[in-house]
């Protein structure tokens, strides 16, 4: 493999994460604006825990995540008491301000960045998106799954079917912020160096547009809209600066055209009935 | 006998409005109830009191002999009591299925329950449970369709289904015909005496007396936020302060 496609597959490999972690609450009706942030907690905790206390990359990388899920936990239960757009506001602040606590704590290095000692090579970084999108696919073969989508469809509902409406959102919240963090932490140490300024507002608003992009529908929507978010720009490297142009008014006309995102329930069960009809 | 519901004593207010006063009456096990009366007489501030969506301000609600006034909506289901809402609320864009298996949860609320990945499991027993119960009110052919594309009439009955997957006794319908033509008003009734035969208890808010009539062995009448009669429709029919009521619909009720 190409060291230039290497390159962007890692970078899809993080997308893919990346994207995940922002689908889980979004399954529940939870917009997280501040998705940048979980992965800074990742990333500066894991990186601290190799560089500070020598704690091998395995141990450390799965201690960022935990640190990332714990925070969301935490954070999640009073904000979740909030709806709607004001949930992505908060999440929005949120996000900004564990960025800008990064961007000035000296401990590790401030606006100067952090370098890492210990470092995951590409295959690492494809094994643990590979382990993220089996961890997804499994968790949406659940109840779990299909309660959240309960809770987003309808909170009352579900409510009086016994559901715990918040338990479930704080779950997703804090699950979700714990992929984030998992993805963090291994972009820290595969490109040994982490800067709180890369952790800002665009990350997140685009990983967001990935999932809405692909659809919230089905645990599919995620992957599909990281890849084609990160291979098309690529593909059309040849039209040099026009391709912003052309992918950007592409995005407006698909969201316009098609707003529950590319892959859909809908989708999927339209596959599931030709098939049987090929075959009989 | 024991009762399914005991309203003791009800109160409750909106802004200073008193929507209801001093409400008292009891649904007997096995003696399906019909709660009537004009527009704003208080019917579906009831159901969300018992269900829990309001709380109250005064008074006392008991479903199957447990104390629920100050318990959370969402433990209540656990005591037996299900309700409708007046338009019906499915998941609208999941599968007829997993609809059913949402009212599965209070069976199934295990941590292991919720991480079992029930989908990859072949005929897995919750799914063969809600596919039986579909069978059994001839509902079968729409396991598979989406809520949304479904006619309202299967829809209500789906939502009953529901229902008696979360092992509902007291079952609260918000106008379960309204909306209705005659044969989806049929096969409802038939659905809802299929029901009641297998021992649930029925509160139904019905402005159609037919419907009322035909699943009802008693009436609760209110007019703004009080009980002014209570017996078997035709003797409610004749009450003076009934007939007052629906001044404007004479002979209605």
């Amino acid at each position: 493999m190409s060291g230039y496609l290497t390159g962007v597959l890692v970078v899809l490999a993080f997308n893919v994460m990346a994207a995940y972690a922002v689908y889980l609450p979004l399954a529940a009706g939870q917009l997280n604006l501040g998705i940048a942030g979980f992965m800074a907690i990742g990333a500066y905790g894991s990186a601290f825990l190799t560089n500070e206390y020598m704690w091998p990359m395995w141990a450390a990388i799965p201690a960022g995540a935990l640190a990332a899920g714990l925070t969301g936990f935490l954070i999640g239960l009073p904000v979740l008491r909030t709806h709607g757009i004001y949930f992505a506001m908060a999440t929005f602040a949120l996000g900004q301000v564990i960025s800008a606590v990064f961007l000035n704590l000296e401990v590790v290095g401030g606006a100067a960045g952090y370098p890492v000692t210990d470092y995951a090579g590409p295959n690492v970084v494809f094994a643990a998106a590979a382990g993220v999108v089996l961890l997804m696919l499994y968790i949406s073969r659940t109840r779990f799954a299909l309660e959240l989508t309960a809770v987003k469809s309808d909170a009352t509902v579900a409510d009086l079917l016994g559901v715990p409406v918040r338990g479930m959102k704080v779950a997703a919240f804090a699950l979700g912020a714990m992929v984030a963090g998992f993805g963090g932490a291994l972009y820290a140490h595969h490109y040994n160096f982490v800067e709180a300024q890369h952790f800002n507002v665009l990350l997140s608003v685009f990983t967001v547009l990935y999932v809405l992009f692909g659809g919230t529908q089905t645990v599919w929507g995620p992957l599909v809209g990281a890849a084609f978010f990160t291979l098309v720009p690529e593909l059309l490297r040849a039209s040099d600066q026009w391709r912003y142009a052309l992918f950007a008014v592409f995005i407006i006309v698909f969201m316009a055209i098609r707003p529950q995102g590319l892959v859909t329930a809908a989708l999927f069960r339209l596959f599931r009935r030709r098939a049987p009809e090929a075959s009989s | 006998m024991s009762t399914a519901l005991e309203i003791s004593a009800l109160s409750k207010s909106f802004a200073g409005v008193q929507a209801i006063r001093d409400l008292s009456f009891a649904v007997p096990k096995g003696v399906s109830t019909a709660l009537i009366g004009p527009n704003g007489a208080g019917k579906t501030t009831v159901f969300n009191m018992v269900s829990g969506v309001y709380g109250v301000d005064a008074g006392r609600i008991t479903v199957n002999g447990v104390d629920v006034t100050g318990m959370p909506s969402r433990q209540r289901i656990g005591t037996g009591v299900a309700r409708s809402f007046q338009n019906v609320r499915l998941m609208p864009h999941l599968s007829v299925l997993e609809n059913l298996l949402v009212g599965q949860h209070v069976r199934a609320s295990s941590l292991g329950a919720l991480l079992t990945p029930y989908r990859l499991i072949p005929n897995h027993r919750w799914k063969r449970e809600a596919r039986a119960a579909l069978e059994e009110s001839g509902l079968g052919r729409w396991a598979d369709e989406t809520v949304s594309a479904l006619p309202y009439g299967v829809r209500k009955r789906i939502d009953l289904v529901r229902a008696t997957l979360a092992g509902a006794s007291l079952l609260m319908l918000d106008e379960p015909a309204a909306g209705l033509n005659p044969s989806e008003t049929n096969a409802l009734r038939d659905h809802l005496k299929a029901l009641m035969a297998k021992g649930t208890t029925l509160l139904v808010v019905e402005h159609d007396m037919h419907f009322v009539e035909s699943i009802c062995q008693n009436v609760v009448v209110l007019n703004f936020g009080e009980k002014i009669a209570e017996g078997p429709l035709s003797r409610v029919r004749q009450d003076p302060r009934v007939r007052e009521a629906y001044i404007g619909s004479d002979g209605e009720a």
